[in-house]
């Protein structure tokens, strides 16, 4: 067990930093780009995992479990904002008969 | 080979993010994501934390994109007509997402100077370990989590529901 080289050692911690980087800039770039609101929310979901991963790669490389009980709440979190979320737009779409958030601007200013 | 299963899993991830938001089709991007969610999965399961990647794959995977595939077929959304930005802010939100990006890698790139552990404990991602800490430690943050479903639940069903005139309407109707 002791002999298995675990990903500590291989792999720098800078590497899931910029790995973490990276999915959460596409996140915002999904975000930013796409105008159907379903797809608006998978990006959020796909932000929300690239912090999952780099607590969850801290966790490890410091040995700490506390970061790992956190991804677990920002798991629920984000399950309880899906729910949420896409009941809403269900709402939406029963009104408005589209999903589009560019049509969505009364609260914008 | 960790390392180049690693290499594989992030490609994996990255490239399954730019197809989540590239495809026109909003199945297609479920699907994309779904393929992200496992790399991410595979990444915790390296980083020796198993509970996660189990709870990971049944809650993101077996939970919420179902929902969302739910959604989308239930409000026919999956065709490729849909709404696109115009040209140029698609140009401007790329730019300012790369921007991002930059920063993010300019602020971060002092991390190596992190003490990291010296010695890695490979039980600390087991549900034993996690279950202990989440039941000592964290047990109010868990309890309140619990509420918080609660919330959400009846929420979402509230504003799913159709209110009583809408179902009148409909009855009217048929």
């Amino acid at each position: 067990m002791d002999n298995t080289i675990t990903v500590t050692q291989v792999i720098p911690i800078e590497m899931y930093v910029w790995l973490s980087a990276a999915l959460f800039a596409i996140g915002v770039t999904g975000v930013l780009v796409r105008r159907n609101a379903i797809v608006v929310l998978m990006c959020i979901e796909l932000m929300l995992n690239a912090v999952n991963l780099l607590l969850a790669a801290f966790s490890t490389y410091l040995s700490d479990a506390s970061g790992q009980i956190m991804v677990f709440f920002i798991m629920v979190v984000a399950a309880a904002e899906a729910s949420v979320g896409l009941a809403l737009l269900v709402m939406i779409y029963r009104n408005t008969k589209s999903v589009d958030i560019s049509f969505l601007n009364k609260l914008k200013w | 080979m960790t390392a180049t299963l690693f290499y594989i899993l992030a490609i994996v991830s990255v490239v399954g993010a730019i197809a989540v938001i590239a495809a026109r089709n909003p199945v297609y991007s479920v699907l994309c994501l779904v393929v992200t969610f496992f790399a991410i999965a595979g990444q915790y399961v390296l980083l020796n934390a198993q509970f996660l990647a189990i709870v990971h794959v049944i809650v993101y995977a077996g939970a919420i994109l179902v929902l969302f595939l739910f959604v989308l077929m239930m409000l026919n959304l999956n065709r490729e007509s849909e709404p696109l930005q115009p040209t140029l802010i698609k140009v401007i939100a790329v730019v300012s997402g790369g921007m991002l990006l930059l920063t993010l890698v300019a602020a971060l790139r002092g991390v190596d100077q992190i003490p990291l552990a010296g010695v890695q404990d490979t039980q600390l991602g087991l549900v034993k370990n996690l279950g202990r800490l989440l039941f000592t430690e964290y047990v109010a943050p868990f309890e309140i989590s619990s509420i918080l479903f609660l919330a959400a639940m009846v929420g979402a069903v509230t504003i799913g529901m159709r209110s009583k005139s809408d179902k009148r309407e409909i009855i009217n109707h048929l």
